[in-house]
């Protein structure tokens, strides 16, 4: 029983980062191949107040979160005021991450590469139900907002929304610095579940881990990217896969989705909608 | 000193050139970064390594093998991870993502299979060195270096003279008027990945000689791709010249600074140039084509 309660918390973990990215690639049309990056972030500040400051948990949280959103500004602002091309940004951020892995692997108050142990494990099962129910909740609106239909507008065509008056710049940063914050999030409640951290957990192997559930689950749905996460991290365990072959597949999947269904599995669809025929209006 | 570190960097550019070499070739013809180019150049190594140890072939014979086997698997690569989506004209970000896939998947592959050991290549040279000017350079790296230029060389005569290298520079001008011609595209396309790969496979072998054989040898190749991105992009000789800047301002920032730094300073002009020179050095300008 307890086997399973830590692979449904690992997977809900998972799915907090996976719903941030889906907002910022989903809904806003960016790649990244360095949201791992805010994972650590996150990971990294809340660990480390709990660890030498004993703040308490949910403040130290709060700081891993507001602290990878201020991370993402750093990248943000110059890349996104640049106007990348799309494979530029990506790469930015990757480069982006690279750099913040060598920085953590080489301070003295993160232990460098061989990681913090002895994390206090906060993390339960019911504080992350609670903070990924509030996450929905939250994407939720955010994407039914002005602010959220203006990231589906510059996501259909960037060119159209800033002729009809949406800031691109404004728009695109925003969708970052909350994706960021629901990474940094999901790396809080992680370090205080495993009660180890360590620079190599943060880096292009969990970014491709993440963003392949967001392109396998359909950019453009919420619930979608949230069932394939979930599914990549507990059908593996469930089948007791080990941890090269898992990266190997999603590899694959990486390849196999751009070839023939590059709009993922539910597209721009809802699961709810699946059942709920025919279709209301587009959201 | 400053010679000793100054020929280190120019061996270590040398390199980065020739993977570099490999980065703008493809993005210059079809206009995306090509990350699975890092694992090319990693299987390049293990397979340079294969017929080195377990062979015991001559150097020639190694790097022979090793080209013609990094150019195949290039080829074998474009034929199942992106021709369906050039044929659909995906935009250049999916066949990146799809690249990134490769290279995840072979890199694990690797490790699945061969698993994470490190290996060393035998000997080629006994660890001869030759002094010039009170400082010492290791006879492999001077071959690397004089072996590097040579292949890039002869890349460069061949896009340059021979008709199917002006059939690429006309695809790299325009794909769709070239094909309008009577090239066959999809073969011109093959044929830049088969030189992109034994480039790459050539690399590889003399990366794995100078450090060793694991994994994720290919994580190197990213620093040749930030060469590729300080040269321009889809230009060789930028590639050439970015190489050898960041070979030797790596290798003075290392000895002098230090070494933690000199990876954070590559990621960081890797940024600050995307942001504010996007086309380096020596790259055309290029649109996104959506």
């Amino acid at each position: 029983m307890s086997y399973i309660l830590s692979i449904t918390t690992l997977a809900c973990i998972n799915m907090i980062a996976v719903l941030g990215l889906a907002i910022f690639t989903g809904f806003t049309g960016l790649f990244s191949f360095g949201h791992a990056a805010f994972m650590g972030i996150g990971a990294y500040v809340s660990a480390i107040l709990t660890y030498y400051y004993d703040v308490p948990f949910f403040l130290a949280l709060a700081c891993g979160v507001a602290a990878s959103s201020a991370a993402s500004l750093i990248i943000g602002v110059p890349t996104l005021r640049a106007r990348l091309r799309s494979d530029y940004f990506a790469i930015a951020i990757l480069g982006f991450g690279e750099a913040l892995r060598v920085i953590l692997e080489n301070l003295s108050i993160t232990n460098g590469a061989r990681g913090l142990p002895g994390i206090a494990p906060y993390t339960t099962l019911p504080v992350v139900l609670l903070c990924l129910g509030l996450c929905v909740i939250v994407a939720r609106n955010f994407l039914r907002s002005r602010y959220g239909a203006a990231c589906i507008a510059v996501r259909e065509d960037p060119v159209a929304a800033e002729m009809s008056g949406i800031h691109l710049f404004r728009t695109r940063l925003l969708s970052l610095a909350l994706s960021a914050a629901y990474c940094g999030l999901s790396g809080g409640l992680l370090a205080h579940y495993l009660s180890f951290i360590q620079p190599v957990m943060f880096t292009l192997v969990q970014s491709t881990q993440i963003l392949a559930a967001v392109i396998a689950g359909g950019l453009g749905s919420i619930s979608g990217p949230l069932v394939a996460s979930f599914l990549f991290v507990a059908l593996p365990e469930a089948l007791r896969v080990a941890q090269m072959w898992r990266l190997v597949a999603y590899g694959l999947i990486l390849v196999l989705i751009m070839l023939f269904r590059p709009q993922g599995l539910l597209g721009h669809q809802e699961i709810s909608r699946l059942f709920k025929r025919p279709a209301g209006e587009g959201h | 000193m400053f010679l000793q570190t100054l020929f280190t960097g120019l061996s270590v550019g040398g390199i980065y050139a020739l993977m570099a070499v490999g980065y703008s070739l493809i993005f210059s013809i079809l206009n995306f970064s090509n990350f699975a180019h890092g694992s090319v150049i990693m299987l390049g190594a293990y397979m340079g390594l294969g017929l080195a140890s377990k062979f015991g072939l001559k150097l020639g014979f190694v790097v022979a093998g090793a080209m013609a086997g990094g150019g195949l698997l290039a080829v074998l690569n474009e034929r199942l991870a992106y021709r369906k989506l050039r044929h659909r004209n995906a935009p250049s970000l999916y066949l990146m993502i799809s690249a990134m896939g490769c290279s995840v998947f072979l890199e694990n592959m690797v490790y699945v299979t061969i698993g994470s050991r490190f290996y060393a290549f035998p000997e080629f040279f006994t660890r001869r060195v030759v002094t010039f000017l009170g400082s010492s350079v290791s006879v492999m790296d001077l071959f690397a270096l004089a072996f590097s230029l040579l292949a890039i060389g002869a890349l460069g005569l061949f896009l340059a003279r021979s008709r199917t290298g002006i059939a690429i520079r006309a695809g790299v001008c325009d794909m769709t008027m070239c094909s309008l011609m009577g090239v066959d595209t999809d073969r011109l396309v093959a044929l830049v990945f088969l030189l992109a790969g034994a480039l790459g496979g050539l690399a590889g072998t003399f990366m794995g000689v100078r450090y060793l054989v694991y994994p994720t040898m290919g994580w190197i190749t990213n620093k040749a791709y930030i060469a590729a991105v300080i040269g321009g992009l889809g230009s060789l000789l930028g590639a050439i010249v970015g190489g050898v800047i960041l070979g030797v301002v790596e290798t003075f920032i290392s000895a002098y600074v230090s070494s933690i730094l000199r990876d954070v300073f590559s990621f960081t002009i890797l940024i600050a140039l995307l942001v504010c020179m996007p086309n380096g050095l020596f790259g055309k300008s290029m649109e996104e084509r959506v």
